[in-house]
């Protein structure tokens, strides 16, 4: 075909000019018509994809688009085959492959860095590179029985692991255990025990740089690049689209389980790329009127001197008065109490101070008689505290009510005694997953399946569910995808205007607060030191966040 | 062996930790050592009182202490290797004792003697055993997480099946005439069998070069009379030399990893159900082997219950030495059985002395046997839960 001579030798002249090894005509990696499904549910529509030598390739899609499962596919995970298998074709240099185990994978020449590590903490680093591939010398007793029985040779395993982490220029011991390492450290004993195989032709990366810090992640993707210039494929998975930008060659784009566009790199463009990953533009919508304006004619919540011991977000003595009917954000850097705050007034860490709500003191130090005052919390901590990870997902949802509330349960003479109403629980929780769009197989599913973004949805179903007028909200976003990030802003806007419930958000993303709130509370060394309207200037937020506020403003 | 093993030996994992732990020896090493050790110095600090209460004779205590060893070690020194791999405490050796002793019915019955009788016991009970611990480790590899309580009620199963067996198939549907061993009904076996036939064969098995008694003097202190089980030690010693190289080897490094995280291994294309079953197949033998040991010491066996207890009492005993379900050594078991029966024979004294009541003892002994256990493992469940946390919580 002339378009693809054209596209091979556009990219060729482009490599060149960059100095970088060519990739090569042929493909390491073909996928053909990739179709999957899990008990009726299709989560992959015949997807294509080639990789090249050589080629770092990115692959990018909102969690829950299909891109775990096409890597699990590729892999030879059990997960598949215990699942019924997947139609489609996978081709490695030209071949048609049957890939049944991770083993067969990795006599491939496919390697995986995971996303979350694939390390054994007890081992030490050369163990972990050198895992099921250990170096062995023959022995008496391995004549006999096998050379399952074969000894170890650690000098020989030292030597390799040694010179796998030089390739990345990573000076550590090689002998020294995984389980104390920094992560960085651990994401690149990943890479080089993937490296240390010897007929390594594809690389695959799981959002390698989601645990990392910046600099760290800079110093991966150098090490990406310097390997693919020795001729290994990539296939890199990220959420980040500047570090698709930056390093990879190609990009395919997958949503709901299909692919929806492939490009090289240099006709894409980050807006671009978002918005066909979530499908719908993601811009700034004007927020939806409401009848009254929130002024401090009538306050929610009053909140006087108040202190909570949260270890690393101590409050010194805060005071907030919050609107009634408002969206009030509180703002500022790691560390200066912001989180701290919902914690303390919804009793989930030792306080003392005062807050009145409605002309009533909210007692401290107790969930309950928070949570009875009409007021719900959705925790930063999802995981630890938000949510029964073992229990269905109308269970997490109707639980704070049942317990705090007594709703959901038939009646009977004693609160502790009174049963269940499976029916109502039933339709509650579906018509929650209708309105609040929680991708799941059922309520009975249970919550730890539910991908990060669906996990929180459930969070605020549940803290919907308890009817509150003031709901805590704390980090809505964090660590979800960008899709699920805005639908979780659009639910907390439709509850504040359609419902009238005031909602105090706390957010280490200025971005999102300035998107969604009328007044931002900006809180620095555990005291609030300003509130600025959303289209306050950056330099004005800036400047507060650093504590340089010349003098305490408000906003009207 | 050959001559590479002690050099390799240099370079194991254990050794390079080790010595790396040594060079950096001060105060706060020295009570993060006691605090790891907290279990056995607890039982360190029992016996001692115990032995003083009880105001026992010494060289009486080291005597019955060395049969104890001989006897328990072994069987003990066979729940080492399904904890490495990551199943827990096997009480399903006690399947394995079932198969020492069913192969020991079939020797007691052709009538073969001594150390020969033995041996060919040990012989025919590998297969038994290796058939019995396959089944075992196909149940527990469908309960992965839940090994112990599984094994456990699989060993209460696995005896409603032995008593099918010998006390109602046995002469009935399968041909076997000897009343000597069998009941006077002609169908199943008596409540209790003679083992003259092969008692003490091991443990005196090198009396043609030394019995291994002791008693002398030394200046004015009298030592013995203490009988050494010689060559019970021996056999011993090879098994834990034979574990420490299996660990060493190829398939050792793929148990550990299994034992840590099966996901991990799995993904790393390692055959996790497989190594699983090998593990238990091993532990069920040498568990087999253990009880032939332990019964040629005691001399009779009690058909239906000589095995009951086999899985608790050696899984206390390597608790007592300090392992917890996910880590135990060689020197756990060793330390172990010596505390664990030395609390066994001062108890009952002790009760004696002290209360003037013998039966205190004995509670004692079955409260200790089974608290230990309970002990160990909600402490385990604890520290799990702490840790699950401490990972929640991103640390």
């Amino acid at each position: 075909m002339p378009g693809t001579l054209f596209y091979n030798l556009h990219i060729r002249i482009r490599l060149v000019l960059r100095g970088e090894k060519a990739m090569s005509d042929s493909f390491v990696l073909e996928l053909k018509g990739i179709t999957k499904a899990y008990f009726g549910t299709t989560v992959l529509k015949d997807v294509n994809l080639s990789v090249r030598p050589g080629e770092i390739h990115a692959l990018v899609g909102e969690n829950g688009a299909g891109k775990s499962t096409l890597m699990n596919i590729l892999f030879g995970m059990p997960v598949i085959h215990e699942t019924g298998g997947f139609d489609g074709e996978v081709m490695l240099d030209g071949e048609s492959v049957r890939i049944e185990s991770p083993r067969r994978a990795m006599e491939l020449g496919i390697g995986m860095v995971h996303q979350e590590f694939m390390l054994l903490p007890g081992f030490t680093i050369t163990e972990n590179i050198k895992l099921n591939r250990e170096i062995t010398r023959k022995n008496v007793v391995s004549r006999v029985l096998g050379a399952k029985m074969e000894t170890l040779n650690v000098p020989a395993m030292r030597k390799d692991a040694r010179a796998a982490l030089e390739k990345l220029s990573l000076s550590v011991d090689e002998w020294a255990p995984v389980a104390g390492l920094p992560v960085g450290y651990k994401q690149f004993v990943e890479i080089a025990r993937e490296i240390d195989k010897k007929n390594i032709k594809l690389l695959v990366f799981d959002e390698p740089t989601a645990v990392l810090t910046e600099s760290e992640a800079e110093y991966l993707l150098d090490a990406m690049r310097r390997l693919a210039a020795e001729g290994i494929a990539i296939l890199f998975i990220t959420h980040r689209l500047d570090e698709v930008m930056s390093i990879s060659h190609n990009i395919t784009i997958l949503r709901d389980g299909e692919i929806v566009a492939q490009m090289p790199k240099d006709e894409a463009k980050i807006e671009r790329i978002a918005e066909l990953m979530v499908g719908r533009k993601i811009e700034r919508a004007k927020l939806p009127p409401r009848g009254f304006e929130p002024s401090d004619s009538e306050i929610a919540l009053s909140i006087s001197d108040l202190r909570v011991e949260m270890p690393g977000e101590r409050v010194k003595g805060l005071n907030l008065r919050v609107r009634k009917g408002e969206i009030l954000g509180i703002g500022g850097l790691a560390g200066h109490g912001k989180v701290g705050i919902a914690n303390g007034v919804m009793g989930m860490y030792p306080a003392m101070g005062e807050v009145v709500k409605g002309g009533m003191d909210v007692p401290l130090n107790d969930s309950k008689a928070a949570l009875q005052a009409q007021m719900a919390f959705v925790s930063e901590d999802r995981r630890g505290v938000g949510l029964l990870l073992d229990e269905s997902i109308e269970m997490n949802i109707v639980l704070t009510s049942m317990q705090a509330q007594n709703k959901f349960l038939y009646k009977g003479p004693l609160n502790s005694l009174r049963l269940q109403n499976g029916k109502r629980i039933r339709s509650h929780a579906l018509k929650m997953i209708k309105d609040l769009d929680i991708r799941c197989t059922g309520p009975m599913q249970l919550v730890r399946r539910l991908s990060g973004g669906n996990q929180q949805k459930v969070c605020i179903a549940r803290a919907f569910t308890l009817e509150p007028e003031v709901l805590w909200v704390s980090e809505p976003t964090r660590g979800i995808d960008v899709g699920a990030k805005q639908l979780v802003l659009d639910l907390l806007v439709e509850f504040n205007r359609t419902h009238g419930m005031t909602v105090v958000m706390t957010s280490s993303e200025l971005a999102e607060l300035r998107k969604i709130c009328d007044r931002i509370a900006i809180v620095y060394e555990g005291k609030v030191v300003g509130i600025l309207p959303p289209d306050a200037s950056d330099v004005e937020y800036g400047l507060m966040m650093a504590g340089k506020a010349g003098n305490v403003k408000e906003v009207g | 062996m050959p001559e590479k093993v002690p050099a390799q030996s240099a370079n194991t994992p254990n050794a390079q930790t080790q010595a790396h732990a040594h060079a950096h020896v001060n105060t706060k090493k020295i009570g993060a050592v006691l605090g790891k050790n907290s279990v056995p110095i607890f039982f360190l600090l029992l016996s001692i009182g115990g032995i003083i209460a009880a105001g026992l004779d010494i060289n009486y205590l080291i005597n019955e202490l060395l049969g104890r060893l001989g006897r328990n070690s072994f069987l003990v020194l066979s729940l080492l290797i399904p904890i490495i791999a990551g199943l827990g405490l096997n009480f399903g050796i006690v399947v394995g004792a079932m198969a020492g002793q069913a192969a020991l019915i079939i020797t007691t019955h052709y009538g073969w003697t001594g150390l020969g009788g033995f041996g060919l016991a040990a012989l025919i009970s590998v297969p038994i055993a290796m058939v019995l611990g396959w089944l075992t480790a196909l149940v527990l590899n469908k309960a992965k997480g839940r090994e112990m309580v599984t094994g456990m009620i699989l060993g209460f199963f696995a005896n409603g099946v032995y008593q099918l067996v010998f006390l109602v198939l046995l002469g009935w549907v399968i041909p076997m005439k000897n009343p000597a061993i069998m009941l006077p009904s002609g169908i199943g076996l008596k409540n209790t069998i003679d083992l003259f036939d092969i008692s003490y064969a091991l443990d005196r098995g090198l009396d043609f070069i030394w019995d291994g008694f002791i008693m002398t003097e030394v200046g004015s202190i009298p030592i013995g009379p203490w009988r050494i089980p010689i060559l019970t030690l021996v056999v011993t010693a090879l098994l834990a030399w034979a574990i420490s190289f299996l660990i060493r080897t190829r398939l050792g490094q793929q148990m550990r990893a299994v034992g840590q995280d099966m996901h991990i291994a799995e993904v790393a294309g390692i055959n996790v159900n497989r190594t699983r079953t090998v593990a238990l197949v091993i532990s069920t033998v040498l568990a087999a082997w253990g009880q032939l040991i332990f019964l040629q010491n005691i001399g009779t066996m009690n058909t239906y219950n000589s095995h009951e207890q086999v899985g608790t009492f050696a899984i206390a005993a390597l608790l007592v030495g300090g392992a917890t379900t996910r880590k135990a050594t060689i020197w756990n078991a060793i330390v172990g059985v010596l505390l664990f029966h030395t609390l066994f024979i001062v108890s009952p004294l002790a009760g004696q002395k002290l209360l003037g009541i013998p039966q205190v003892g004995e509670y004692f002994r079955v409260f200790l046997a089974y608290g230990v256990i309970a002990v160990a493992l909600a402490l385990h469940a604890w520290q799990a839960k702490v840790k699950s946390n401490k990972e929640l919580r991103g640390e």
